[in-house]
């Protein structure tokens, strides 16, 4: 089980020279094996930082982080081994695709953990039905294709080493929307078949919003809101203080009470908000 | 008011392709207009705009702009002076290494005088408000940065046309924000004709003009609250509608009488508000 603990972490880019600049500072978070979360915040925030320690690509400037109990900085062994249990799929993955066919592109990282060739074929097959990737696909150059499958080939990639922990940087940025909606889908299905844990870095307040047990709000190097998204959302003029935007149906809702309708104080999705108005009408023609 | 840029039943082919990527578009667009053209990936709105500055040229069909039909090699120059185009990747279109040096880039190679140059490369980077920035290195911007200074680049060849081709696809919320009020006021303000390509739909919001891409085709055309009204069409195309309409035609769906049109957020709190009176 991979459960991660976060304690007093903070990071500082160049250290003591004129450029020195403090990306987070003093993030305590324990994030319980299997949940899904989405982390949001500004560009700057801090969030791509926080992120890039999950799995020891940076080295904490003060403070410590436990993936399953172990501390993953203890030695050059440990820093080596939460590679392989927490996996970070960056932003357009796509731009890291080098191999000749998609075949080769998703094995190579289940190849490098030292798997037989049996077991590095049905991890690639495996992923490649995450991902709604086509066997038929297998043979062509990644580079021939659309920037959807393109992105989706990346991603099979990671999920090929079947990380306890899969950590997506903006997933779905640069996609139209049945591209972002098919992403999602798919990082959903790894979640569900594989119990693993799922962090999503979004500017997209409404994916977040659906898809998120839990959200973690980034500004000016800290952490300054962590909850549901019916606590965060409860809180929209927060939200909007530091300059991140809400769901639009929070945005909406948010109008309807300036204009003196009673709503639930927390709207989130479409759906309650269609909800809490179709009540009003209700108690209205009562 | 006369049309800017005119495409007359325009068919295109990729070379070694066997469909057609435009399949007989008819397309006005008036001067100083602000249009917005939306369509998911593939649905040749790219092609669209790739065509507005002679990048391709029709198979079949006519496209005549400000006044020049495209296919005439020997006008390229001045269809390409006219109609400036910013796409998707800030950071391939960026050559110097100097802000003020990278927007000059274009009206230098028009062989402007050197004493305008410096005017015109002042206003531009004024007009999107990165004046400040003049002597920064653009690598060091943000992306919403790097953007304006792109766009800043293309408005000192004073075009009549910016045609923009996902300009924000590569922003936070943030930036996408500075780029699409920077080509808002470039239209309202300074009388440029704006086409901007994209997959957002908040983005056609404020446009006057919102055209609806779909397997080479024109689907739907008109203001962008009577687009986005026919609900039905846009679903059955695959692409959304604003929340504002989505919940007021579910609404509607449950007995009440909303107005489809209203589009922005207070004016659709508005109409809610009223019908709950």
């Amino acid at each position: 089980m991979s459960e991660i603990r976060v304690e007093h972490l903070s990071h500082i880019y160049s250290q003591d020279t004129p450029f020195e600049k403090t990306a987070i500072e003093d993030i305590n978070v324990t994030i319980p094996h299997g949940q899904f979360v989405g982390l949001i915040g500004h560009t700057g925030s801090g969030k791509s930082t926080f992120i890039q320690h999950l799995n020891a690509l940076l080295t904490p400037t003060d403070g410590k982080i436990y993936v399953g109990g172990k501390d993953i900085n203890a030695d050059k062994k440990s820093r080596r081994d939460v590679k392989w249990e927490v996996s970070l799929v960056f932003q357009y993955p796509e731009y890291q695709l080098f191999e000749e066919t998609v075949y080769a592109d998703i094995a190579f990282g289940p190849k490098n953990m030292g798997l037989s060739e049996k077991e590095v074929d049905e991890r690639v097959r495996e992923a490649a039905s995450f991902t709604g990737v086509d066997e038929e696909l297998f043979q062509k150059s990644p580079l021939e294709l659309s920037g959807g499958q393109k992105r989706r080939i990346a991603i099979a990639g990671v999920m090929a080493m079947r990380p306890g922990v899969l950590v997506l940087d903006e997933p779905t940025a640069g996609l139209d929307p049945a591209g972002c909606s098919q992403i999602l889908d798919n990082i959903k299905k790894y979640r569900e078949l594989t119990g693993a844990t799922v962090i999503i870095v979004s500017h997209n307040m409404d994916d977040a919003a659906r898809l998120a047990e839990r959200i973690l709000v980034f500004d000016h190097s800290r952490l300054v809101m962590d909850g549901t998204p019916e606590e965060v959302f409860s809180k929209p003029e927060e939200l909007i203080e530091i300059g991140l935007s809400v769901p639009r149906p929070t945005a909406i809702a948010m109008e309807l009470r300036k204009r003196g309708l009673q709503l639930p104080d927390s709207i989130y999705t479409h759906e309650q908000l269609k909800e809490a108005v179709l009540k009003l009408r209700e108690a209205k023609n009562a | 008011m006369s049309s800017i840029i005119s495409f007359e039943n325009v068919h295109f082919t990729y070379p070694d392709d066997e469909m057609e990527s435009l399949c007989g578009v008819d397309l006005q667009i008036e001067e100083g207009s602000f249009v917005t053209v939306l369509g998911h990936n593939g649905s040749g709105k790219s092609t669209l705009a790739k065509h507005m500055n002679a990048i391709l040229t029709p198979t079949e069909g006519k496209v005549i702009v400000n006044g020049v039909d495209t296919s005439d090699d020997d006008r390229l120059l001045d269809i390409r002076r006219n109609v400036g185009m910013v796409f998707q990747n800030p950071d391939n279109q960026i050559v110097a290494n100097v802000v003020e040096d990278d927007v000059a880039f274009a009206p230098e190679n028009l062989g402007v005088p050197m004493n305008e140059i410096r005017q015109r490369v002042d206003e531009a980077l004024k007009l999107v408000d990165m004046y400040e920035y003049r002597l920064h290195a653009p690598h060091l911007l943000s992306g919403g940065q790097k953007q304006r200074v792109a766009i800043a680049g293309v408005i000192a060849m004073k075009p009549k046309i910016i045609v923009l081709d996902e300009p924000t696809a590569m922003l936070d919320p943030r930036g996408r924000g500075e780029v699409i009020s920077t080509i808002t006021k470039l239209c309202r303000e300074n009388g440029m004709t704006v086409v901007l390509i994209t997959h957002h739909m908040d983005e056609c919001i404020g446009a006057d003009r919102l055209v609806v891409m779909s397997n080479g085709k024109i689907i739907a055309d008109g203001k962008p609250a009577e687009v986005f009204s026919q609900v039905e069409l846009m679903h059955s195309e695959g692409l959304d509608v604003p929340e504002t309409t989505r919940l007021m035609y579910e609404l509607n769906c449950e007995g009440m009488k909303l107005p489809l049109e209203a589009l922005d957020v207070a004016s659709c709190a508005d109409a809610i508000a009223e019908a709950l009176k």
